[in-house]
Order: structure tokens, then sequence, then C-alpha cells
């Protein structure tokens, strides 16, 4: 690139979806940014570019952020999770799972970030409570309106991640 | 199909399943197959099948326009107008061409999307088109890097001649306003509506009035018709401007060739991206391609390439490498629509016994710089009402193009209309629902069922319990109204799919739809599927392709009822051509061959069958293809626009609105909506529950929140994001129960129809007729605000209404 009025790129090593990786970039990047276009993982969405609709959410050491407010530079060192990285050996996380068969979705743009904070909800809270979730997603915006089937969705996951939990890991 | 072709007369039973079945005899052309029967003993037709492409979509995997990314492709950014109204002296690009990482940069010299001047001679002398508003699209820059875009939109110098401009309704209709376009203008409309009838009178900002449009032209005599009145009620309503706000924002990824331009959309109808693409290059359609995977949502507004669209493409033929061009969120907010905002005065009559005898309105709407900003046609359609007039004018203002919105109009006009039916029952002592049912006797398929859905929502809502108005004595008030539906039952009419059956047993269908999250895939799938005696999961569905047999736009409420009717004939006539190559096999006749459950086999003898696989192997064919169209309606059309095609039956649907006003604060709280609704056969319930939540909760929002706020004296739009834009999220969603009745209406081989628009088109007139049985007051303009509802809670409520008898 021969964008010479560009800052100099810097060189970023993080752990992302349990991959260590290195990308050399632009100090003033966000983690999205890099996400998208560095890695290839274009499932984290943006939606508003200024925290606002919660469709960049992902997991930063296991807690949710907005990857469109957060510097690609702070993430170094960190773990990353994002909506790539949910589903394990090809099972679907019970939250996609649920969201599958409860229809938490239409157009499905805003679905990542809300699978992403509502999955983040049940493995911390497997007691959750109706209020809960409306609280886990309060930040989200989904225009479709699919927030109905998304509560019903995330309870219903609640409860196989209790179950599981209950049995033990199998 | 033309209404030549051979036809018999069959008799099948039409009506609404579980209330009223009734033998009808519809003219069926040649070859259709046999009707279904209904949902109940059918296998994969209206059932709670998950949609086909949910696990891309939690998985991340799905690929929106927005995640296209192609080898050397550079990012777009648009250069928009800082002021509302203005010459262009100049325009310097120089810096920005100059600028590291800089390909290409555009400046448009035509506007896309606005109603255009019948005459544009009278600004033939002007160098670059007019700036209208602010945020009005100018140029565009392509870079190897959005930063670098970024960086060097900003160093386009460009040289304005300030004209002065006007924002607001009620300012553009004043005699000394500035005016918008200096002479009258025309704007068709596009596939997704909006638009305005030809060659009206235009004087200042004000073009009109339009009488009529699509529900007809002025009927009776009002004049008469209020002589016969007993009560003369006349009233004001007004409503805002709303932002379609899809989550994905409007873009397009070009990739401009010699030998083809290749076009990826974010899109409600890939044909109108490829058709407009077209027109404004001059190329033929053969050598343009549209790919539309997924689109993050639409709402009416995203027909056409737009002025991004031609943006991109001119960036990418110039730059010769692909350029993805985004709209950021307040150049989406700002640029590419908006429902218009209303000013509507009604004059409704009608005998003490509730008799409807003359309905009057005059209304006012503005799309900025677009045209159709109209009221829509339920004064017309909805009630027999015998005298009725309708006068819209469409005001210019300063401000972006509106566009089709979800019910366009009609969501304005029943928001008038279904609240002057609440005061009416209210003056004459009648119970809202009681008033419906002796108004609401049109001899169609919208009013049998909005008959049926009475019942069943006043069951559901709690009706019989409902308290006289402001009940409560402290001062949080709860209240319960209800409110009708109706919009227009549409049908595509360049409708095909494809249908193939390949030797190794497996299925696929085909049409260059797209899907904005309805589930265009998964009716398609379950539709072979029945047919074809598979499950869903067992048929590939294959959209967004402009190369495909041509598929519906995806507006008005008209996938399903265009599609699935293609689809089943398509592999109806698969199924027997299978039937006929495996009878013999089989030891049976092809009318003999039954297809179900995954197996092949003669009636009466499953024992004795195939399983699918098995008896496409046996029957040892490379692949059967088939193609069908969308074929009329049994009974025709009232109307024909293009490939707009409008039945005489239409859709309704009844909504029930529980509300918590604070009279304190104004804070209203929707706590909980029973929506009821038709949409003809269900496909499939799970998906219809889910656009219904969506149409109520888009409602609610509508009538609760949403306002675009520009300020006068720049012309800015000063909420244009999602943070002070405010939309329902999780926490106002209200507690929202759904009622899906069947209804079969036996105009087509599916019995199918759409569901979106009608279910955001109560939903405001119901919380405003809750609002009332909660305050006693009325609430006649949106959004409800605080400021509005204290207002409302304060006004005097003295009417001038008449009692001329």
């Amino acid at each position: 690139m021969d964008d010479s009025t560009a800052p100099e790129l810097v060189s970023l090593s993080l752990t992302v979806n349990g991959r260590p990786c290195t990308v050399r970039v632009d100090p003033a990047a966000t983690l999205v940014e890099i996400l998208r276009d560095d890695l290839g993982l274009t499932g984290t969405k943006i939606g508003c570019d200024r925290g606002a609709c919660s469709g960049c959410t992902v997991w930063l050491d296991g807690e949710v952020v907005a990857s469109c407010m957060t510097f690609a530079l702070d993430a170094g060192g960190r773990s990353v999770t994002t909506i790539e990285g949910l589903a394990r050996d090809g099972q679907l996380h019970p939250v996609q799972q649920a969201f599958v068969e409860h229809d938490a979705m239409q157009c499905g743009f805003c679905t990542p970030g809300m699978v992403m904070s509502c999955a983040h909800l049940v493995e911390s809270n497997p007691d959750c409570t109706l209020d809960d979730v409306r609280g886990a997603i309060g930040g989200h915006l989904c225009r479709c309106g699919a927030y109905p089937n998304i509560f019903k969705a995330t309870l219903a996951a609640a409860t196989t991640v209790r179950q599981r939990k209950t049995r033990g890991p199998a | 199909m033309s209404a030549s072709d051979p036809r018999e007369e069959r008799t099948i039973l039409a009506g609404i399943v579980g209330d009223s079945l009734r033998s009808v005899t519809r003219p069926i052309p040649a070859g259709e197959p046999p009707e279904l029967p209904p949902n109940a003993e059918l296998r994969v037709i209206g059932k709670r099948v998950n949609r086909v492409d949910a696990v891309p979509k939690v998985t991340g995997e799905a690929r929106y326009t927005y995640d296209v990314q192609l080898p050397g492709m550079l990012y777009g950014r648009i250069v928009s107008s800082t002021v509302p109204h203005a010459r262009i002296k100049s325009i310097d690009t120089t810096a920005a061409e100059a600028y590291p990482g800089v390909r290409a940069v555009h400046v448009l010299d035509r506007i896309l999307s606005i109603a255009q001047l019948r005459d544009p001679s009278v600004e033939a002398d002007e160098r670059y088109p007019l700036v209208r508003y602010h945020g009005q699209p100018i140029a565009a820059v392509a870079a190897v890097s959005m930063r670098a875009a970024k960086a060097a939109a900003k160093l386009v110098r460009i040289e304005y001649e300030r004209l002065p401009h006007v924002t607001s309704l009620e300012a553009a209709m004043q005699e000394d306003a500035p005016v918008v376009f200096p002479g009258p203008t025309e704007q068709a409309a596009t596939a997704g509506g909006g638009g305005a009838a030809p060659n009206l009178p235009q004087e200042g900002n004000l073009r009109g009035p339009a009488r009529g449009g699509l529900g007809g032209g002025p009927r009776g005599d009002v004049q008469q018709g209020f002589a016969q009145a007993e009560h003369i009620l006349t009233r004001e309503y007004s409503t805002q401007v709303q932002t379609h706000t899809p989550m994905e924002t409007h873009g397009l990824v070009a990739d401009w060739r010699d030998e083809e331009l290749t076009l990826y959309a974010s899109t409600q109808f890939v044909l109108s991206v490829r058709d407009e693409a077209a027109d404004v290059f001059g190329l033929p359609k053969e050598k343009i391609r549209v790919f539309s995977e997924f689109t993050g949502g639409g709402f009416g507004a995203k027909f056409g390439i737009g002025n991004y669209g031609a943006l991109a493409i001119h960036l990418s033929r110039k730059a010769r490498a692909p350029v993805r061009l985004m709209l950021d969120r307040r150049e989406e907010h700002v640029s590419v629509g908006n429902r218009p905002s209303t000013i509507q005065r009604l004059k409704l009559g009608a005998k003490r016994d509730g008799t409807l005898t003359a309905l009057q309105v005059e209304s006012f709407g503005t799309g900025g710089v677009a045209l159709g900003a109209g009221v829509g046609f339920c004064h017309s359609t909805m009630y027999p009402i015998p005298n009725v007039l309708t006068e819209h004018y469409d005001v210019f203002t300063d401000a972006g193009p509106s566009a089709a919105f979800r019910a366009p109009g009609q969501v304005q006009g029943i928001f008038a209309l279904e609240q002057a039916l609440d005061e009416l029952a209210h003056t004459l002592g009648m119970d809202p629902l009681a008033l419906r049912d002796k108004v609401d006797t049109n001899d169609a398929d919208d009013a049998r069922a909005r008959k049926v859905e009475r019942r069943i929502g006043a069951e559901h809502a709690g009706w019989a319990q409902r308290r006289p108005p402001a009940a409560d004595p402290g001062p949080i008030k709860r209240g319960l109204g209800m409110a009708q539906s109706q919009w227009a039952y549409i049908v595509h009419g360049t409708t095909s799919c494809e249908v193939r059956i390949r030797g190794d047993g497996s299925v696929a269908v085909m049409t260059g739809a797209q899907d904005i999250g309805t589930g265009t895939r998964t009716i398609m799938a379950q539709t072979v599927a029945e047919e074809l005696g598979l499950r869903t999961e067992d048929v590939d569905a294959r959209i967004g392709d402009s190369r495909y047999p041509a598929g519906p736009a995806a507006g008005g409420s008209r996938v399903t009822s265009s599609i699935t009717p293609a689809a089943r004939n398509a592999s109806y006539a698969a199924a027997r051509d299978l039937a006929a190559r495996i009878a013999p096999h089989l030891g049976t006749k092809p009318e003999e061959i039954v297809f179900q459950d995954g197996r092949v086999f003669a009636r009466g003898e499953p024992d004795r069958g195939l399983s699918f696989a098995d008896a496409v192997r046996k029957a040892n064919f490379d692949e059967i293809v088939h193609r069908a169209d969308r074929r009329e309606d049994y009974e025709g059309y009232r109307a024909k626009l293009g490939d707009l095609h409008i039945s005489k039956q239409a859709l309704g649907g009844v909504q029930f609105a529980q509300i918590a006003v604070d009279t304190e604060t104004g804070v209203v709280k929707v706590e909980r909506v029973v929506a009821v609704h038709d949409c003809g056969r269900p496909i499939n319930p799970k998906l219809i529950e889910s656009q219904i939540y969506g149409g109520v909760i888009q409602g609610v929002s509508y009538a609760l929140y949403e306002e675009r706020h520009l300020d006068p004296e720049t012309g800015v739009q000063l909420n244009a994001n999602i943070d002070q834009y405010k939309i329902v999220g999780s926490r106002e969603t209200p507690d929202i129960e759904v009622h899906v009745i069947e209804q079969l209406g036996r105009q087509s081989s599916t019995d199918a129809r759409g569901v979106a628009e009608p279910a955001n088109v109560a939903t405001a007139a119901a919380i405003a007729n809750a609002f009332y049985n909660a305050t006693g007051k009325r609430i006649r303009t949106l959004p409800m605000t605080p400021a509005n509802v204290l207002a409302a809670l304060r006004a005097d409520d003295r009417n001038d209404d008449e009692e001329p008898a």
C-alpha cells in the first residue's frame, strides 16, 4: 500500500477463537475492522460503528464487548471469541441451536451479536429470567423485531445449560 | 396464462377453515394441479418448520453484501452536501485524487430516487445537480482502504451558492416558502411502491390534489352523503417522519469488467438492481449479473441501485477494480428513504345506528425531495362507504427522499381512519367492535377474515372485561383498544420457478428472488417438499441470482403469494414426469403414483414402494427440469400496474393493544398486543409469527418513539444514528400474542398470501384507541412522546361535531 501519510503499521498478536494470530495493523484500527478485513471473520457485523446497536459484539477474555468501540491494539495478548468460534466440534452452542428452533431471527444481520450476548448470559447465569435476557440485549437493536423469539430461545438455552451442569460433563 | 387459455370449472371448498368453508366455482386453467386440502391434511405446508437458512445466520456464515470481499477490492466513500439547498459553483477533486491509496473519484451528474422536473430545461444550465437537502450525495472516492477513502473524501472541495431552504411540512405549505423544485415534477413508482400519479398540478411546493389512487377515484357525492348523516365528525391527525433503519445499511459491490458487470446487492429485488444499472449505464441486461445471498433488512427502501450504487459502479469502471460501497449509519437515515410525515383532515358522516354515509379526507404529506407521501387506499377499500372523496397533496421540503415503507401510506391513513371510527363508536354509544361488525361488510376476503379475527381477538384480549374510559383513579391509567388492518393482496406478475430432480435423488428449486428476512428459501422448499413427499431440508432452495428464472420483488407482501404457486406447479410437473418414468417399475399407471414421507409407491400399496432416491435411480435419468410461471389468479385482478397485480381480495387483520399511560410524566408503555391475522393459506406458522411480531414491534416503535428531527436552520438531521433515533428494543417489547387463521381463497394453486404489511398497519391506531380508553382523551399526533402525550391530556376536548338531522 502506497499510503505514505498513514501511520506506521504495528504488529499485533492475539488469540482469535483459540488460534494465536499476528497481524500488522493501523494503530487506529478497531477490533471489528481487523476481525473482518484482516482475518476474514465477517460474521461479526457493523451496524452503527459507534457502540449503539451491538451488532459487533464479541467476547474479549470471556466478557462481551462492542468490537467497533475497542481498539485492535487493546486486544493484544488477549483472547477473542467471535460468532465463528462459538460452535464446538461442529456442535452448535445451545443458544445457537435454540435460536434456530425458535426462529429468533429474521434478516439475521443482528443475530451474531445477539447470540454472543445471549450465550454469555446463559453461561454466566443459567438461572437467568426474562428480565435478565431483556437486560443482556438491552443495547442490541433488531429492526426486524425478533425479540419475543430471542427471549424464548435464550430461556430455552438456559434450561439446556442448566441441565448439562446438573448432569455434569458428558 | 391469458384469458383465452382453456379452463375448466371446478367446484372447491373455500373460505375460513374451522369457521365457514363453502363451495365455490372457479375457472381453473388447464393443467393446474389439484387444489390442496386444508393444512391439517398436509405434511409439510402449514407446519412449523425451522427456517432453512437459520444455521448460517446463527454461525456468522451467512454472507451479506457488507461481507463481500473480492480480490483487489476497493472501498468507496461518499461525499455529501453540507448545505440543504444550493447551486454547486465548483467541485475540485484534485487533492482527493492525489491522496495516497485513492484509485478513483467520481462526481454524480444526475440524482436518482427523487422527483424529477417535468421540464428539465428549467435547470438545464446547471453544471452539477442542484443540492436540495443536507446530505445529498455529490461524489465518491474509491481507495485501497476505508481509512484512505474517508480521508480523501474530506479533501473534495465544493463551492456552494446557497439558496433559501425549508424543512418542515407546515412551513413548506406557506405561500412565501422557499420553493424546492422550480417547476412541476414527476416520479414513477418503484417496484416497492412510492411515486405519484402523473400530470398533477403543482404550485410552489404543493403537488396535487391526487384523488383516489389504488383505491379508485372519488365515489358517490360526499355532500349528499353528509346531508344524509346524523352525526358528522371532523378531526385532524398528524404523523411524523420515520426512517427505515435496516440493520445492514444500503450498499453495493460493483465489479465492472469489459465482458460483464457483476453486482452484489443488499436489495429487496435483484432484478430492479439489474434493470436500473442497465438503464443508467446503457448496458444490455444480459451483461449484468446481480447476486444477493442475504439482505440485512429493507422494509421498502431497498430497490434499484440508488445513487450509492451508481457511484459504486462508476468508481469500479474508472478504477478497473471491484468497489464495495456501503452507507454509514448517518447516510442511511438521511439519504435512502423514510416514511413521509402527514397532516390529515378527516370528515366522517354516519347515521345514529352507525351506518357510514360519507368520508372526506384532505391530506398533506412530505417525502422531502421525493413524491409518494399519500395516506393509502383504506378510505375507499376497507368499508362500503357510499360517498368517498380523498384529496392528497405531496409537499416538497429540503429533506431526504422518502421511499416505500412497510404498507406505504396505509399505516398513516389507518392511524387516522381507525381512530375516527373508534371516536364515532363512542359518540354514538356503540361498542367499537359492534360498529365494525355493522360497517365492515364488503364482499371480500379481508372483511370476511376480520369478522372472525375480531371474535378471536376480543376473546384473547379480554374485551368483555374492558372498562369505561379513564377508569383508573391514580396517575397510571391502563386501557385496551383495537384497530383493524388492511393491505392489498398482491401478486408479482413475472415470477417463475425451476425445479430440478437430479439423478442422485437430490432436488433443487430456484428463482431469482432474494430474502430480506421473511424466509423465502424456506417457503419454496416446503412447497416443493410437499409435492414430492420429501422433508423441507431435502430440498435445496436457491435464490439471489439474477440469472435464475425471474423472481418477485420482496415488497408489498407478495413473495409467498407469487413464488409458492410457481414452485408448486413446477414441482407438480416434475412429480408427474417422475411418476411416468417410475410407474412401469412399480407395475402401475403414472396417475396412481404417490409421493409421501420420502417414499414413492402405487396408491394403496405403500409397502411395495421405493425410497425417493431409489425411485430416481431406478428411473435412471440425468436430470428432470421443470419450470412454471406464476399463473394469474383464477378470478383475475382489480388492477395491474406493471408486474404489481392487485387482487379484488385483500388482506385483513385485527389488533388489540393494552397500554399504561403515566399521566404525570407522559410516558406510555404498551404492555400487551393481541394480533390476529390472515395470509390466505399459512405456509409456515413459525415464520408468519416472526413477521407479525416484527410488524407489531415496528408499529409500537412508530407509535411511541421514532421521529426524524431536522434542524430548521441548517437542514441537518439531529438524530441520524441509532442511539438518538429511538427504536423499540428488548426492554420496550410488549407481550405479543399472535393468532393466524387459515383462509382458502382459491385463487391460486397454494392459496398463500402475504402478511408483512398488514402486521404493521393497525398497531399505532390500536394503541391510540387504547390511549383513549385509558385516559378519556384522544391523541391524534404521533409519536406519543411525553410532550405530545401531556399536550393531549391537557387539550380541550370540545369539538365542533355536527348533528344536522
